[in-house]
Protein backbone atom coordinates (compact mmCIF):
# COMPACT_ATOMS: atom_id res chain seq x y z
CA UNK A 1 0.00 0.00 0.00
CA UNK A 2 2.88 2.52 0.58
CA UNK A 3 4.92 1.42 -2.34
CA UNK A 4 1.85 2.67 -4.38
CA UNK A 5 1.06 5.40 -2.45
CA UNK A 6 4.39 6.72 -3.33
CA UNK A 7 4.29 5.71 -6.91
CA UNK A 8 1.06 7.78 -7.39
CA UNK A 9 3.29 10.78 -5.90
CA UNK A 10 5.79 10.19 -7.78
CA UNK A 11 2.99 10.44 -11.18
CA UNK A 12 1.94 13.27 -9.88
CA UNK A 13 5.07 14.66 -9.84
CA UNK A 14 6.07 13.79 -13.42
CA UNK A 15 3.02 14.98 -14.50
CA UNK A 16 3.25 18.10 -12.67
CA UNK A 17 6.59 19.18 -13.74
CA UNK A 18 6.12 18.15 -17.57
CA UNK A 19 3.15 20.75 -17.35
CA UNK A 20 5.73 23.15 -15.63
CA UNK A 21 8.76 22.32 -18.42
CA UNK A 22 6.00 23.28 -20.82
CA UNK A 23 4.89 26.53 -19.33
CA UNK A 24 8.50 27.64 -18.64
CA UNK A 25 10.53 26.76 -21.46
CA UNK A 26 9.42 29.39 -23.14
CA UNK A 27 10.29 32.01 -21.17
CA UNK A 28 13.80 30.56 -20.30
CA UNK A 29 14.30 30.25 -24.00
CA UNK A 30 13.58 33.72 -23.92
CA UNK A 31 15.89 34.80 -21.07
CA UNK A 32 18.50 32.81 -22.65
CA UNK A 33 18.26 34.53 -26.16
CA UNK A 34 18.12 37.89 -24.89
CA UNK A 35 21.79 36.94 -23.26
CA UNK A 36 23.48 36.39 -26.35
CA UNK A 37 25.48 38.29 -29.20
CA UNK A 38 23.72 38.39 -32.33
CA UNK A 39 26.72 35.83 -33.50
CA UNK A 40 25.49 33.11 -30.88
CA UNK A 41 21.69 33.94 -31.99
CA UNK A 42 21.68 32.68 -35.37
CA UNK A 43 24.54 29.56 -34.46
CA UNK A 44 24.10 25.43 -35.53
CA UNK A 45 24.07 23.59 -33.74
CA UNK A 46 21.69 26.60 -31.30
CA UNK A 47 23.20 27.10 -27.98
CA UNK A 48 20.38 26.16 -25.31
CA UNK A 49 22.96 28.11 -22.61
CA UNK A 50 24.92 31.42 -24.10
CA UNK A 51 28.60 30.11 -24.20
CA UNK A 52 29.25 33.81 -23.93
CA UNK A 53 26.53 35.48 -22.26
CA UNK A 54 26.51 39.55 -22.80
CA UNK A 55 24.34 42.15 -21.89
CA UNK A 56 24.65 43.53 -25.25
CA UNK A 57 20.53 43.35 -26.21
CA UNK A 58 19.78 45.05 -23.29
CA UNK A 59 22.05 47.64 -24.32
CA UNK A 60 21.01 47.99 -27.38
CA UNK A 61 17.43 48.05 -26.16
CA UNK A 62 17.74 51.06 -24.26
CA UNK A 63 19.68 52.79 -26.50
CA UNK A 64 16.71 52.72 -28.62
CA UNK A 65 14.61 56.08 -29.32
CA UNK A 66 11.49 55.41 -27.56
CA UNK A 67 11.71 52.49 -24.90
CA UNK A 68 12.22 54.03 -22.11
CA UNK A 69 9.37 56.50 -23.30
CA UNK A 70 7.00 53.04 -24.23
CA UNK A 71 7.70 51.94 -20.21
CA UNK A 72 6.38 55.49 -18.71
CA UNK A 73 3.42 55.56 -21.16
CA UNK A 74 2.66 52.00 -20.40
CA UNK A 75 2.86 52.76 -16.78
CA UNK A 76 0.73 55.86 -17.22
CA UNK A 77 -2.23 54.12 -19.20
CA UNK A 78 -1.97 51.47 -16.41
CA UNK A 79 -2.03 53.66 -13.57
CA UNK A 80 -5.09 55.88 -15.05
CA UNK A 81 -7.01 53.10 -16.39
CA UNK A 82 -6.60 51.28 -12.53
CA UNK A 83 -7.62 55.09 -10.55
CA UNK A 84 -10.58 55.59 -13.72
CA UNK A 85 -11.94 52.26 -13.07
CA UNK A 86 -11.50 52.19 -9.36
CA UNK A 87 -13.33 55.12 -8.50
CA UNK A 88 -15.99 55.54 -10.93
CA UNK A 89 -17.10 51.80 -10.47
CA UNK A 90 -16.59 52.06 -6.68
CA UNK A 91 -19.18 55.72 -6.21
CA UNK A 92 -21.33 53.59 -8.98
CA UNK A 93 -21.25 50.41 -7.08
CA UNK A 94 -22.00 52.81 -3.60
CA UNK A 95 -25.34 53.83 -5.03
CA UNK A 96 -26.00 51.04 -6.47
CA UNK A 97 -26.02 49.18 -2.94
CA UNK A 98 -26.80 51.65 -0.79
CA UNK A 99 -28.95 54.75 -1.64
CA UNK A 100 -32.52 54.44 -2.62
CA UNK A 101 -34.02 55.45 -5.50
CA UNK A 102 -36.52 54.33 -8.03
CA UNK A 103 -35.91 52.58 -10.95
CA UNK A 104 -31.94 51.73 -8.89
CA UNK A 105 -33.08 48.06 -10.26
CA UNK A 106 -33.10 48.90 -13.74
CA UNK A 107 -29.73 50.71 -13.55
CA UNK A 108 -28.55 47.84 -12.34
CA UNK A 109 -29.80 45.54 -15.06
CA UNK A 110 -28.54 48.13 -17.67
CA UNK A 111 -25.01 47.70 -15.82
CA UNK A 112 -25.05 43.88 -16.45
CA UNK A 113 -26.94 43.96 -20.09
CA UNK A 114 -23.61 46.05 -20.87
CA UNK A 115 -21.44 43.00 -20.49
CA UNK A 116 -22.82 40.79 -23.38
CA UNK A 117 -22.33 43.59 -25.31
CA UNK A 118 -20.11 42.88 -28.31
CA UNK A 119 -16.53 44.38 -27.69
CA UNK A 120 -15.39 43.32 -30.97
CA UNK A 121 -17.77 45.50 -32.58
CA UNK A 122 -16.75 48.54 -30.23
CA UNK A 123 -13.30 49.43 -31.70
CA UNK A 124 -14.07 50.63 -35.22
CA UNK A 125 -16.88 53.37 -33.63
CA UNK A 126 -14.43 54.32 -30.45
CA UNK A 127 -11.89 55.26 -32.97
CA UNK A 128 -14.24 57.71 -34.35
CA UNK A 129 -15.49 59.10 -30.92
CA UNK A 130 -12.11 59.80 -30.40
CA UNK A 131 -11.07 61.49 -33.33
CA UNK A 132 -14.16 63.65 -32.96
CA UNK A 133 -12.87 64.41 -29.26
CA UNK A 134 -9.37 65.25 -30.92
CA UNK A 135 -7.61 62.22 -28.58
CA UNK A 136 -6.65 60.34 -31.64
CA UNK A 137 -2.65 59.38 -30.27
CA UNK A 138 -3.58 60.39 -26.79
CA UNK A 139 -3.16 58.16 -24.30
CA UNK A 140 -6.03 59.55 -22.72
CA UNK A 141 -8.00 57.80 -24.99
CA UNK A 142 -6.56 54.45 -23.89
CA UNK A 143 -7.86 55.51 -20.35
CA UNK A 144 -11.18 57.04 -20.71
CA UNK A 145 -13.01 53.60 -21.81
CA UNK A 146 -12.45 52.47 -17.90
CA UNK A 147 -14.57 54.54 -16.57
CA UNK A 148 -17.66 51.89 -17.56
CA UNK A 149 -16.85 48.58 -16.20
CA UNK A 150 -19.65 46.76 -15.17
CA UNK A 151 -18.23 43.69 -14.25
CA UNK A 152 -16.29 46.09 -11.46
CA UNK A 153 -19.31 48.00 -10.30
CA UNK A 154 -21.10 44.39 -10.14
CA UNK A 155 -18.17 42.96 -7.93
CA UNK A 156 -17.93 46.00 -5.59
CA UNK A 157 -21.96 46.06 -5.27
CA UNK A 158 -21.54 42.50 -3.97
CA UNK A 159 -19.06 43.32 -1.76
CA UNK A 160 -20.65 46.78 -0.13
CA UNK A 161 -23.99 44.45 -0.18
CA UNK A 162 -22.60 42.36 2.43
CA UNK A 163 -21.94 45.54 5.08
CA UNK A 164 -24.33 46.48 7.05
CA UNK A 165 -26.75 49.40 6.95
CA UNK A 166 -25.97 50.43 10.09
CA UNK A 167 -22.52 51.82 9.61
CA UNK A 168 -24.15 54.23 7.41
CA UNK A 169 -26.49 55.06 10.02
CA UNK A 170 -23.82 55.92 12.51
CA UNK A 171 -21.33 57.80 9.98
CA UNK A 172 -24.84 60.19 9.50
CA UNK A 173 -25.37 60.39 13.52
CA UNK A 174 -22.22 61.24 13.31
CA UNK A 175 -23.12 64.22 10.67
CA UNK A 176 -21.33 62.43 8.03
CA UNK A 177 -22.61 63.29 4.40
CA UNK A 178 -22.83 60.68 1.66
CA UNK A 179 -19.55 61.06 0.70
CA UNK A 180 -17.20 61.12 3.83
CA UNK A 181 -18.77 57.99 4.81
CA UNK A 182 -18.45 56.14 1.05
CA UNK A 183 -14.72 57.53 1.51
CA UNK A 184 -13.98 56.74 5.45
CA UNK A 185 -15.98 53.81 6.04
CA UNK A 186 -17.06 51.66 2.99
CA UNK A 187 -13.85 52.27 0.78
CA UNK A 188 -11.68 50.66 3.39
CA UNK A 189 -14.17 47.98 3.88
CA UNK A 190 -14.12 46.79 0.31
CA UNK A 191 -10.12 46.32 -0.14
CA UNK A 192 -9.70 42.99 -0.63
CA UNK A 193 -12.02 44.00 -3.31
CA UNK A 194 -10.05 47.09 -4.69
CA UNK A 195 -6.94 45.26 -4.41
CA UNK A 196 -7.92 42.12 -6.46
CA UNK A 197 -10.09 44.91 -9.02
CA UNK A 198 -6.57 46.47 -9.56
CA UNK A 199 -4.72 43.77 -10.55
CA UNK A 200 -7.02 42.60 -13.07
CA UNK A 201 -7.02 46.21 -14.39
CA UNK A 202 -3.71 46.59 -14.12
CA UNK A 203 -3.06 43.08 -16.38
CA UNK A 204 -5.47 44.16 -18.69
CA UNK A 205 -4.12 48.00 -19.15
CA UNK A 206 -0.56 46.79 -19.50
CA UNK A 207 -1.20 43.74 -22.08
CA UNK A 208 -3.60 45.41 -24.48
CA UNK A 209 -3.00 45.60 -27.27
CA UNK A 210 -6.20 46.31 -29.67
CA UNK A 211 -7.18 49.99 -28.67
CA UNK A 212 -3.17 50.90 -28.35
CA UNK A 213 -2.89 49.73 -31.92
CA UNK A 214 -5.77 51.21 -33.34
CA UNK A 215 -5.47 55.06 -30.83
CA UNK A 216 -1.68 55.33 -30.97
CA UNK A 217 -0.07 56.37 -34.35
CA UNK A 218 3.00 57.76 -33.20
CA UNK A 219 6.12 56.60 -31.79
CA UNK A 220 6.40 58.24 -28.82
CA UNK A 221 3.05 57.46 -27.80
CA UNK A 222 3.60 54.07 -28.35
CA UNK A 223 2.96 51.56 -25.00
CA UNK A 224 5.22 48.67 -24.72
CA UNK A 225 3.21 46.21 -26.71
CA UNK A 226 2.92 48.44 -29.78
CA UNK A 227 6.84 49.54 -29.66
CA UNK A 228 7.15 45.66 -29.23
CA UNK A 229 5.50 45.30 -32.12
CA UNK A 230 6.83 47.61 -33.85
CA UNK A 231 10.63 46.46 -33.61
CA UNK A 232 9.49 43.35 -34.47
CA UNK A 233 8.62 44.45 -37.57
CA UNK A 234 11.77 46.50 -37.96
CA UNK A 235 13.85 43.53 -36.75
CA UNK A 236 12.80 40.82 -38.32
CA UNK A 237 15.97 38.47 -37.11
CA UNK A 238 17.13 40.66 -33.89
CA UNK A 239 15.72 38.07 -31.43
CA UNK A 240 17.96 38.73 -28.79
CA UNK A 241 16.76 42.69 -28.95
CA UNK A 242 12.97 41.13 -29.33
CA UNK A 243 13.38 39.00 -26.45
CA UNK A 244 15.28 41.33 -24.13
CA UNK A 245 12.00 43.86 -24.67
CA UNK A 246 10.10 41.15 -24.09
CA UNK A 247 11.52 39.94 -20.72
CA UNK A 248 11.04 43.78 -19.79
CA UNK A 249 7.49 43.82 -20.55
CA UNK A 250 7.20 41.17 -18.75
CA UNK A 251 8.83 41.90 -15.70
CA UNK A 252 6.79 44.55 -13.56
CA UNK A 253 3.46 42.27 -13.78
CA UNK A 254 5.70 38.99 -11.97
CA UNK A 255 6.70 41.22 -9.73
CA UNK A 256 3.10 42.54 -8.76
CA UNK A 257 1.70 38.73 -9.24
CA UNK A 258 4.47 37.44 -6.95
CA UNK A 259 3.64 40.03 -4.16
CA UNK A 260 -0.04 39.95 -4.59
CA UNK A 261 -0.37 36.49 -5.42
CA UNK A 262 -3.47 35.52 -2.97
CA UNK A 263 -5.25 38.29 -4.31
CA UNK A 264 -5.25 36.89 -7.78
CA UNK A 265 -6.91 33.44 -7.58
CA UNK A 266 -10.21 35.33 -5.78
CA UNK A 267 -10.10 37.76 -8.72
CA UNK A 268 -9.97 35.50 -11.36
CA UNK A 269 -13.61 34.25 -11.23
CA UNK A 270 -14.76 37.70 -11.94
CA UNK A 271 -12.45 38.35 -14.47
CA UNK A 272 -13.48 35.79 -16.04
CA UNK A 273 -16.31 37.03 -17.06
CA UNK A 274 -14.77 39.97 -19.14
CA UNK A 275 -12.63 37.25 -21.13
CA UNK B 1 -35.87 52.13 7.63
CA UNK B 2 -34.04 54.11 5.28
CA UNK B 3 -32.49 57.03 6.94
CA UNK B 4 -33.45 60.71 5.62
CA UNK B 5 -30.89 61.90 3.22
CA UNK B 6 -29.97 58.49 1.88
CA UNK B 7 -32.54 57.83 -0.81
CA UNK B 8 -33.63 59.69 -3.96
CA UNK B 9 -32.28 59.78 -7.30
CA UNK B 10 -30.58 63.06 -6.60
CA UNK B 11 -28.08 61.89 -4.13
CA UNK B 12 -27.53 58.64 -6.11
CA UNK B 13 -26.89 60.40 -9.54
CA UNK B 14 -23.25 62.14 -8.58
CA UNK B 15 -21.90 58.61 -7.40
CA UNK B 16 -23.71 57.39 -10.76
CA UNK B 17 -22.32 59.87 -13.38
CA UNK B 18 -18.96 59.16 -13.95
CA UNK B 19 -19.94 55.44 -14.63
CA UNK B 20 -22.96 56.47 -16.81
CA UNK B 21 -21.06 58.86 -18.90
CA UNK B 22 -18.36 56.24 -19.42
CA UNK B 23 -21.22 53.61 -20.49
CA UNK B 24 -23.35 56.20 -22.53
CA UNK B 25 -19.90 57.60 -24.32
CA UNK B 26 -18.23 54.41 -24.48
CA UNK B 27 -20.13 51.17 -24.80
CA UNK B 28 -24.11 52.49 -26.02
CA UNK B 29 -22.71 55.36 -28.39
CA UNK B 30 -20.24 53.06 -30.56
CA UNK B 31 -22.88 50.65 -30.70
CA UNK B 32 -25.38 52.70 -32.39
CA UNK B 33 -22.33 54.39 -34.42
CA UNK B 34 -21.09 50.87 -35.72
CA UNK B 35 -24.90 50.46 -36.69
CA UNK B 36 -24.91 53.07 -38.90
CA UNK B 37 -21.49 52.55 -40.25
CA UNK B 38 -22.25 49.24 -41.51
CA UNK B 39 -24.82 50.88 -43.85
CA UNK B 40 -22.64 52.93 -45.65
CA UNK B 41 -19.58 52.70 -47.65
CA UNK B 42 -17.69 55.23 -45.52
CA UNK B 43 -13.91 54.55 -46.34
CA UNK B 44 -12.50 56.06 -43.27
CA UNK B 45 -10.07 58.44 -44.98
CA UNK B 46 -12.70 61.52 -44.80
CA UNK B 47 -13.08 62.77 -41.48
CA UNK B 48 -16.94 62.71 -40.38
CA UNK B 49 -18.42 64.78 -37.36
CA UNK B 50 -20.62 63.00 -34.70
CA UNK B 51 -22.80 66.20 -34.17
CA UNK B 52 -25.90 65.03 -35.29
CA UNK B 53 -26.49 67.78 -37.71
CA UNK B 54 -24.08 66.81 -40.06
CA UNK B 55 -23.52 62.87 -38.84
CA UNK B 56 -27.14 61.98 -39.96
CA UNK B 57 -26.92 63.59 -43.45
CA UNK B 58 -23.31 62.12 -44.02
CA UNK B 59 -24.76 58.50 -43.23
CA UNK B 60 -27.57 59.47 -45.66
CA UNK B 61 -25.61 60.27 -48.50
CA UNK B 62 -22.95 57.76 -48.11
CA UNK B 63 -25.93 55.35 -47.54
CA UNK B 64 -26.02 51.34 -49.22
CA UNK B 65 -28.60 50.17 -47.06
CA UNK B 66 -27.70 46.29 -46.63
CA UNK B 67 -25.35 46.09 -49.46
CA UNK B 68 -22.27 45.58 -47.57
CA UNK B 69 -24.21 42.32 -45.53
CA UNK B 70 -24.65 41.07 -48.59
CA UNK B 71 -21.63 41.17 -50.77
CA UNK B 72 -19.35 40.03 -47.25
CA UNK B 73 -21.87 36.91 -47.11
CA UNK B 74 -22.09 36.62 -50.93
CA UNK B 75 -17.78 36.72 -51.18
CA UNK B 76 -16.11 33.34 -50.26
CA UNK B 77 -13.96 35.46 -48.15
CA UNK B 78 -16.04 35.81 -45.19
CA UNK B 79 -16.47 31.78 -45.31
CA UNK B 80 -13.05 30.79 -45.75
CA UNK B 81 -12.06 33.48 -42.86
CA UNK B 82 -14.77 31.66 -40.49
CA UNK B 83 -13.32 28.22 -41.35
CA UNK B 84 -10.51 29.37 -40.09
CA UNK B 85 -11.58 30.61 -37.02
CA UNK B 86 -13.83 27.13 -36.44
CA UNK B 87 -10.30 25.04 -37.48
CA UNK B 88 -8.67 26.96 -34.89
CA UNK B 89 -11.44 26.16 -32.46
CA UNK B 90 -11.30 22.38 -33.70
CA UNK B 91 -7.92 22.02 -32.76
CA UNK B 92 -7.43 24.59 -29.73
CA UNK B 93 -10.61 23.33 -27.71
CA UNK B 94 -9.74 19.63 -26.77
CA UNK B 95 -6.25 20.53 -26.25
CA UNK B 96 -7.02 23.18 -24.10
CA UNK B 97 -9.72 21.53 -22.04
CA UNK B 98 -6.72 18.47 -21.29
CA UNK B 99 -3.87 20.82 -20.63
CA UNK B 100 -6.25 23.01 -18.25
CA UNK B 101 -7.79 19.99 -16.30
CA UNK B 102 -4.59 18.71 -15.68
CA UNK B 103 -3.37 21.91 -14.11
CA UNK B 104 -6.33 22.38 -12.09
CA UNK B 105 -6.08 19.19 -10.75
CA UNK B 106 -2.97 19.50 -10.03
CA UNK B 107 -3.17 22.92 -8.29
CA UNK B 108 -6.22 21.21 -6.61
CA UNK B 109 -4.71 18.09 -5.28
CA UNK B 110 -3.19 18.64 -1.13
CA UNK B 111 -0.03 16.85 -2.26
CA UNK B 112 3.10 18.72 -1.63
CA UNK B 113 4.10 21.59 -4.24
CA UNK B 114 1.05 22.10 -5.71
CA UNK B 115 0.72 25.38 -4.48
CA UNK B 116 4.18 25.85 -6.32
CA UNK B 117 3.07 24.77 -9.33
CA UNK B 118 0.05 27.21 -9.03
CA UNK B 119 2.54 29.96 -9.17
CA UNK B 120 4.58 28.61 -12.24
CA UNK B 121 0.95 27.81 -14.27
CA UNK B 122 -0.02 31.19 -14.19
CA UNK B 123 2.77 33.00 -15.22
CA UNK B 124 1.96 32.92 -18.78
CA UNK B 125 -1.45 33.96 -18.38
CA UNK B 126 0.41 36.95 -16.96
CA UNK B 127 2.78 37.38 -19.99
CA UNK B 128 1.08 39.95 -22.82
CA UNK B 129 0.25 38.43 -25.90
CA UNK B 130 2.50 40.67 -27.93
CA UNK B 131 5.81 39.41 -25.99
CA UNK B 132 3.74 35.41 -25.87
CA UNK B 133 3.69 35.83 -29.63
CA UNK B 134 7.17 37.01 -30.11
CA UNK B 135 8.22 34.12 -27.92
CA UNK B 136 6.62 31.85 -29.55
CA UNK B 137 7.73 33.08 -33.15
CA UNK B 138 11.26 32.38 -32.01
CA UNK B 139 10.48 28.79 -30.46
CA UNK B 140 9.07 27.63 -34.07
CA UNK B 141 11.53 29.05 -35.83
CA UNK B 142 12.68 26.56 -38.37
CA UNK B 143 16.08 26.11 -38.66
CA UNK B 144 17.36 28.04 -35.07
CA UNK B 145 14.87 27.35 -33.15
CA UNK B 146 14.56 24.81 -29.75
CA UNK B 147 11.57 22.80 -31.08
CA UNK B 148 12.80 21.84 -34.55
CA UNK B 149 16.19 20.94 -32.57
CA UNK B 150 14.62 19.49 -30.00
CA UNK B 151 12.71 17.09 -32.47
CA UNK B 152 16.20 16.26 -34.38
CA UNK B 153 17.55 14.96 -31.32
CA UNK B 154 15.32 11.83 -32.15
CA UNK B 155 16.13 12.33 -35.98
CA UNK B 156 12.45 14.29 -36.61
CA UNK B 157 12.87 16.50 -39.04
CA UNK B 158 10.15 19.58 -37.84
CA UNK B 159 7.98 21.21 -40.03
CA UNK B 160 8.67 25.29 -41.42
CA UNK B 161 5.68 25.74 -38.64
CA UNK B 162 4.46 29.69 -39.19
CA UNK B 163 6.04 29.64 -42.59
CA UNK B 164 3.79 26.63 -43.65
CA UNK B 165 0.33 26.35 -44.81
CA UNK B 166 -0.35 23.90 -43.41
CA UNK B 167 1.26 24.00 -40.07
CA UNK B 168 0.43 28.14 -38.89
CA UNK B 169 -2.54 28.09 -37.81
CA UNK B 170 -1.46 24.60 -35.33
CA UNK B 171 1.00 26.78 -34.46
CA UNK B 172 -1.07 29.73 -33.17
CA UNK B 173 -3.03 26.96 -31.35
CA UNK B 174 0.09 25.66 -29.46
CA UNK B 175 0.90 28.97 -28.37
CA UNK B 176 -2.55 29.56 -27.79
CA UNK B 177 -3.02 27.10 -25.47
CA UNK B 178 0.68 27.73 -23.63
CA UNK B 179 -1.47 31.15 -22.38
CA UNK B 180 -4.35 29.98 -21.74
CA UNK B 181 -3.84 26.38 -19.69
CA UNK B 182 -3.54 28.57 -16.71
CA UNK B 183 -6.33 30.75 -16.61
CA UNK B 184 -8.91 28.08 -17.54
CA UNK B 185 -7.20 26.04 -14.88
CA UNK B 186 -7.95 28.42 -12.42
CA UNK B 187 -11.61 28.54 -13.15
CA UNK B 188 -12.24 24.94 -13.24
CA UNK B 189 -9.97 25.17 -10.24
CA UNK B 190 -12.54 27.11 -8.65
CA UNK B 191 -15.29 24.30 -9.56
CA UNK B 192 -13.55 21.86 -7.95
CA UNK B 193 -13.42 23.39 -4.69
CA UNK B 194 -16.61 23.67 -4.81
CA UNK B 195 -17.21 19.80 -5.16
CA UNK B 196 -18.80 18.39 -1.83
CA UNK B 197 -16.37 15.99 -0.06
CA UNK B 198 -18.69 13.67 1.24
CA UNK B 199 -18.89 12.51 -2.67
CA UNK B 200 -15.23 11.46 -2.05
CA UNK B 201 -15.89 9.80 1.04
CA UNK B 202 -18.79 7.66 -0.14
CA UNK B 203 -17.17 6.78 -3.04
CA UNK B 204 -14.07 5.79 -1.00
CA UNK B 205 -16.30 3.79 0.99
CA UNK B 206 -17.57 1.88 -2.04
CA UNK B 207 -14.28 1.09 -2.81
CA UNK B 208 -14.15 3.49 -6.30
CA UNK B 209 -10.48 3.62 -7.81
CA UNK B 210 -9.21 7.10 -8.98
CA UNK B 211 -10.50 6.81 -12.72
CA UNK B 212 -14.33 5.77 -11.52
CA UNK B 213 -14.14 8.60 -9.13
CA UNK B 214 -12.94 11.55 -11.70
CA UNK B 215 -15.19 10.15 -14.59
CA UNK B 216 -18.08 9.26 -11.97
CA UNK B 217 -17.95 12.28 -10.09
CA UNK B 218 -15.34 15.01 -10.61
CA UNK B 219 -16.42 15.52 -14.48
CA UNK B 220 -20.26 15.25 -13.95
CA UNK B 221 -20.63 17.77 -11.12
CA UNK B 222 -17.73 19.65 -12.95
CA UNK B 223 -20.06 19.60 -16.09
CA UNK B 224 -21.48 23.30 -15.25
CA UNK B 225 -17.90 25.49 -14.81
CA UNK B 226 -16.71 23.25 -18.35
CA UNK B 227 -19.48 24.25 -20.16
CA UNK B 228 -18.89 27.90 -18.97
CA UNK B 229 -15.52 27.47 -19.82
CA UNK B 230 -16.11 26.20 -23.49
CA UNK B 231 -18.51 29.15 -23.50
CA UNK B 232 -15.58 31.59 -22.28
CA UNK B 233 -13.34 30.34 -24.57
CA UNK B 234 -15.15 30.25 -27.70
CA UNK B 235 -16.07 34.04 -27.72
CA UNK B 236 -12.32 34.27 -27.02
CA UNK B 237 -11.83 32.18 -30.15
CA UNK B 238 -13.86 34.35 -32.02
CA UNK B 239 -12.12 37.10 -31.42
CA UNK B 240 -8.49 35.53 -31.93
CA UNK B 241 -6.76 38.79 -32.83
CA UNK B 242 -2.89 39.74 -31.23
CA UNK B 243 -1.25 36.27 -31.76
CA UNK B 244 -2.30 36.35 -35.28
CA UNK B 245 -1.01 40.07 -36.24
CA UNK B 246 2.74 38.85 -34.39
CA UNK B 247 3.22 35.72 -35.22
CA UNK B 248 2.03 35.61 -39.00
CA UNK B 249 2.95 38.38 -41.41
CA UNK B 250 0.52 39.11 -44.24
CA UNK B 251 -1.85 36.20 -42.18
CA UNK B 252 0.54 33.61 -42.99
CA UNK B 253 1.62 31.88 -46.54
CA UNK B 254 -1.58 32.27 -48.75
CA UNK B 255 -3.51 33.80 -46.07
CA UNK B 256 -3.89 30.71 -43.92
CA UNK B 257 -4.29 32.51 -40.24
CA UNK B 258 -7.03 35.19 -42.00
CA UNK B 259 -9.51 35.45 -39.05
CA UNK B 260 -12.30 37.56 -38.19
CA UNK B 261 -11.18 40.49 -36.14
CA UNK B 262 -7.96 40.38 -38.32
CA UNK B 263 -9.48 40.71 -41.29
CA UNK B 264 -11.66 43.54 -40.00
CA UNK B 265 -8.61 45.54 -38.52
CA UNK B 266 -7.40 45.70 -41.71
CA UNK B 267 -10.58 46.59 -43.55
CA UNK B 268 -11.18 49.34 -41.37
CA UNK B 269 -7.39 50.70 -40.87
CA UNK B 270 -5.28 49.19 -43.88
CA UNK B 271 -7.62 48.62 -46.99
CA UNK B 272 -10.05 52.02 -46.17
CA UNK B 273 -13.03 50.15 -46.03
CA UNK B 274 -14.32 51.21 -42.52
CA UNK B 275 -18.48 50.77 -43.79
CA UNK B 276 -17.22 47.40 -45.05
CA UNK B 277 -15.38 46.30 -41.43
CA UNK B 278 -18.29 47.54 -39.35
CA UNK B 279 -20.74 45.27 -41.37
CA UNK B 280 -18.23 42.39 -40.41
CA UNK B 281 -17.70 43.10 -37.24
CA UNK B 282 -21.85 43.00 -36.90
CA UNK B 283 -21.21 39.31 -38.49
CA UNK B 284 -18.49 38.10 -36.29
CA UNK B 285 -21.23 39.49 -33.20
CA UNK B 286 -24.00 37.23 -34.90
CA UNK B 287 -21.65 34.45 -35.58
CA UNK B 288 -20.68 34.37 -31.56
CA UNK B 289 -24.28 34.26 -30.65
CA UNK B 290 -25.63 31.40 -32.47
CA UNK B 291 -22.85 29.58 -30.94
CA UNK B 292 -23.64 30.78 -27.57
CA UNK B 293 -27.09 29.62 -28.13
CA UNK B 294 -26.77 26.37 -28.82
CA UNK B 295 -24.22 26.55 -25.92
CA UNK B 296 -26.85 27.42 -23.87
CA UNK B 297 -29.24 24.30 -25.42
CA UNK B 298 -26.44 21.64 -25.27
CA UNK B 299 -25.73 22.88 -21.67
CA UNK B 300 -29.39 22.77 -20.62
CA UNK B 301 -29.25 19.35 -21.52
CA UNK B 302 -26.06 17.88 -20.75
CA UNK B 303 -25.08 19.57 -17.75
CA UNK B 304 -26.09 17.47 -13.93
CA UNK B 305 -26.39 19.88 -11.18
CA UNK B 306 -25.47 18.69 -7.33
CA UNK B 307 -28.98 18.76 -5.77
Amino acid sequence: MTIRKCLQSIAFHILAVMISVIALVPFLWMISTSLKSSGALLAVPIQWIPEEPTLQAYVRLFSLTGILRSIVNSFIVTAGAVVFTLASSSLAAFALSKIEFRGREGVFMLFIASMMLPSQVLFIPLYLIMNNLGLVNNLIAIILPYLFQAFAVFMLRQQMMSIPDTYLDAAAIDGAGLLRSFITVFLPMCRTALVTLAIIISMNAWNDYLMPLVILTSSENYTLPIILNSLSGQFKTGYDLLMAGSLVSIAPLLVVYIVFQRYFASGLQVGGIKG
Amino acid sequence: MAVKGRSGIRRALPFLLPSLAGGLLFSLLPIIISLFLSLTDWTGMTPISLNPVSFLPFIADNFTGFDNFKTILTTSEFWTVLSHNLYFIVLYLPLMLIFSMTCALIIGSRRHGSQVYRVLYYIPVLTSWVAGALIWKWLLSPVYGPVNNFLAIFGIEGPMWLQSEVWAMPSIVLASVWKDMGFYGMILLGGLKAINPEYYEAAGIDGADRCQIFFRITLPLLSSVIFYVVMLSLINAFQLFPQVMVMTTNAGPNGATEVMVERIYKYAFRFGKMGYAAAFSWLLFIVIMIFTLFQKLGERRFVSYDN
